[in-house]
């Protein structure tokens, strides 16, 4: 992303939840402090485990939730200053989400044909009917749902995973959106099935422009379709950087032991044999410090009570842990 | 390790349905040696899990399976047959399941340490500190506080509350401890560290192990032999090594090439297009051939199993006889 303005720019990003009772309040931090932008035709992926916060951000996106403190701009606009229902719709028809769970995601009652034309007569009410039905048809063909005149009449139910989560993308599509925010969208669906929907990610951004925000914890899909990967760890954005990079060379001991616990059928056995106790970090709360220090190998004593921020460790690549070395020193020691 | 555990033969399992009969396991072998780590892999609807049920008699009202033919052969004693009251004593004690999700399979409003204690209860006529020092050893085992036992499943992570099904599941150190995707709510960093504690136990205590899933790479390291299973058939039979070098069977090559790497070159890859068959109207021949990048007229008779090296695949590619002509 050289000098134009992203598509997307999260600064600050933060959402707390409170929980507990009247007497005892307390503050989850599922989001803390997380910048990151997303660029045109772009596809970026964020990782972490369940619980990290990567769903929280998907919703904040997706002005589910409101941001506790912190600003999302999109198209040179911050949305929280979004005041119409037409700008909300608009800001909701260019940024559409697509559901990790494509059996409870779409109503059983209804064909196909009506979640996808709902939505368009919501968003382009310009269109007439039979410029609807051709527009609904449009977007199941680009999904690859063909033939599309006969897909459209079917009922969720007749569907098999794999086909729903592609109606999932089609009506994402159908609002001409600028960046599909897809939460999980495989992890339901069979391994010989995944890598279809990958492709059409991929390809849905080379026809039709599309960026993608891809949340997944599995970081061998996010290297196949992503231009750049974040990393969550506990609420915090703790790498950034070109997929390849990240992956090959991780900086941030989480990061490193996410890549080490992906089962690798090609790798010989006994490789990377990644010790860890596996606890979740405390994100009620918290207190100072890095989230991941209790499980950490290299964490000493500044890591428990200072939180690492990010900075700066080669060209587009930060990581925000004190242990971590920039690039050159890595690779003097290396 | 020729002591022979579990043999399966020609197992066939039915489902009613509203079009006729659905057989989602069709004539499986299958044979376990003590000790032994077997993975049955998969795609949803293949078959696997009920399976599992067949073998350890689960089937039946909810699900209404059942078993219309074959042996299920364990411990030198017939399965298939056996009454409700000699499953009793043979199942938790003998043999052991591991249910899919911890969060349905515990009860959310009775502790830890109470299920472990219904267990004892069930089966044994353990005293009530027998139980207690029991229920604290299983845990240990499999690396909980014993604390815990007071805890209640909601206080616990997931990947906590699927050991603490395993803790359940060795109470007796059964010999034979079925299985049925324990890691599949889990994340990659979890999923590992169980599958290592899972082959840790096994190496400590000697139980064999059926491990159901549908993320072939996920067995890789752990499993000794595998099995593929297609549309209710097993096509495949191999050691897991030489499964994953040299995958047999086109299903296997494809669900091989169904992984994006992280390490190596970046690849474009294809998956397995279609969908697998109706099982209540199975294709006459093979059951892949729809879906086979391989497919001749030869498939459409059903396809021979094949011994390669010691490996069996149920495809006619393999077929000498075929070959030679």
């Amino acid at each position: 992303m050289s000098g134009s303005e992203p598509l997307l720019r999260a600064v600050g990003l933060t959402r707390h939840f409170r929980i507990g009772g009247f007497f005892r309040p307390q503050a989850l931090h599922a989001v803390d402090d997380v910048d990151f932008e997303i660029g045109r035709a772009e596809i970026v992926a964020l990782v972490g485990e369940s619980g990290s916060g990567k769903s929280t951000v998907a919703r904040l996106l997706a002005r589910i939730y409101r941001p506790t403190r912190g600003e999302i701009w999109f198209d040179g606009r911050e949305i929280a200053g979004l005041r119409s229902r037409k700008q909300k719709l608009s800001y909701a028809s260019e940024v559409p989400m697509v559901f990790q769970d494509p059996f409870s995601s779409m109503n059983p009652a209804y064909r196909i044909s009506h979640g996808i034309e709902r939505g368009i007569k919501l968003h382009r009410p310009d269109l007439a009917r039979r410029e609807r039905d051709a527009e609904a048809e449009r977007v199941l063909d680009a999904v690859g749902l063909v033939p599309a005149s006969e897909t459209i009449h079917r009922f969720p139910h007749e569907l098999s995973g794999g086909q729903r989560q592609r109606v999932g993308f089609a009506q994402a599509l159908a609002f001409r959106p600028k960046l599909i925010v897809a939460d999980e969208p495989v992890s339901m669906l069979d391994v010989s099935i995944r890598i279809g929907i990958l492709n059409l990610m991929s390809e849905l951004r080379e026809r039709q422009g599309v960026s993608f925000l891809y949340i997944t914890h599995d970081i061998a899909s996010a290297r196949y379709i992503a231009d750049r990967v974040l990393v969550m760890y506990g609420g915090h954005l703790v790498e950034e950087g070109t997929t390849e990079e990240v992956l090959q060379r991780p900086k941030h001991p989480y990061t490193q032991l996410l890549v080490a616990a992906v089962p690798d059928p090609r790798a010989p056995l006994g490789i990377a044999d990644a010790s860890d106790t596996g606890e979740p970090p405390r994100v009620v709360d918290p207190s100072e410090g890095c989230r991941f220090a209790p499980r950490c190998p290299l964490a000493f004593d500044r890591c428990r009570v200072e939180t690492p921020l990010r900075r700066e460790v080669g060209a587009g690549r930060q990581v925000a842990c004190h242990a971590a070395e920039p690039d050159e020193l890595l690779r003097e020691t290396a | 390790m020729a002591d022979r555990l579990l043999e399966v033969r020609g197992l066939r399992v039915a489902y009613a349905s509203d079009r006729g009969p659905v057989i989602p396991v069709d004539s499986v072998d299958l044979d376990l040696d003590r000790g032994e780590f077997l993975a049955i892999v998969g795609e949803s609807g293949c078959g696997k899990s009920t399976l599992l049920y067949a073998i350890a008699r689960l089937l039946g009202p909810p699900n209404a399976g059942e078993i219309i033919g074959g042996s299920i052969v364990f411990r030198g004693q017939e399965m298939a047959t056996l009454d409700e009251q000699h499953l009793r004593h043979i199942r938790w004690r003998e043999l052991s399941v591991v249910m899919q999700s911890a969060m349905n399979a515990l009860n959310p409003v009775l502790s830890i340490g109470s299920q472990l204690e219904d267990a004892c209860r069930a089966h044994s006529t353990m005293g009530k500190r027998e139980i207690a020092e029991r229920s604290q050893d299983v845990l240990r085992l499999v690396g909980i506080d014993p604390i815990h036992l007071r805890s209640y499943p909601h206080q616990l992570s997931g990947g906590m509350r699927q050991r603490a099904m395993i803790a359940m599941a060795l109470l007796f150190t059964p010999d034979l401890v079925i299985m049925d995707e324990p890691t599949s709510a889990l994340d990659v960093v979890a999923q590992r560290s169980l599958m290592k504690q899972i082959r840790e136990l096994q190496d400590r205590l000697g139980f064999a192990v059926v491990f159901v899933t549908h993320d072939m790479s996920l067995v890789s390291h752990f499993s000794d032999r595998l099995v593929v299973m297609y549309a209710g058939e097993i096509v495949e039979v191999a050691a897991t090594r030489q499964c994953f070098d040299n995958p047999l069977h086109p299903y296997t090559q494809g669900l091989l090439d169904a992984f994006p790497s992280i390490r190596g070159p970046k690849k474009h890859l294809l998956g397995i297009p279609g969908a697998p068959p109706d099982l209540a109207r199975p294709p006459a021949g093979c059951r892949f051939a729809p879906r086979c990048p391989q497919r001749t007229e030869r498939c459409e008779t059903p396809p021979p199993v094949v011994e390669v090296d010691g490996d069996r695949v149920r495809c006619v590619l393999y077929d000498r006889a075929e070959v030679a002509v």
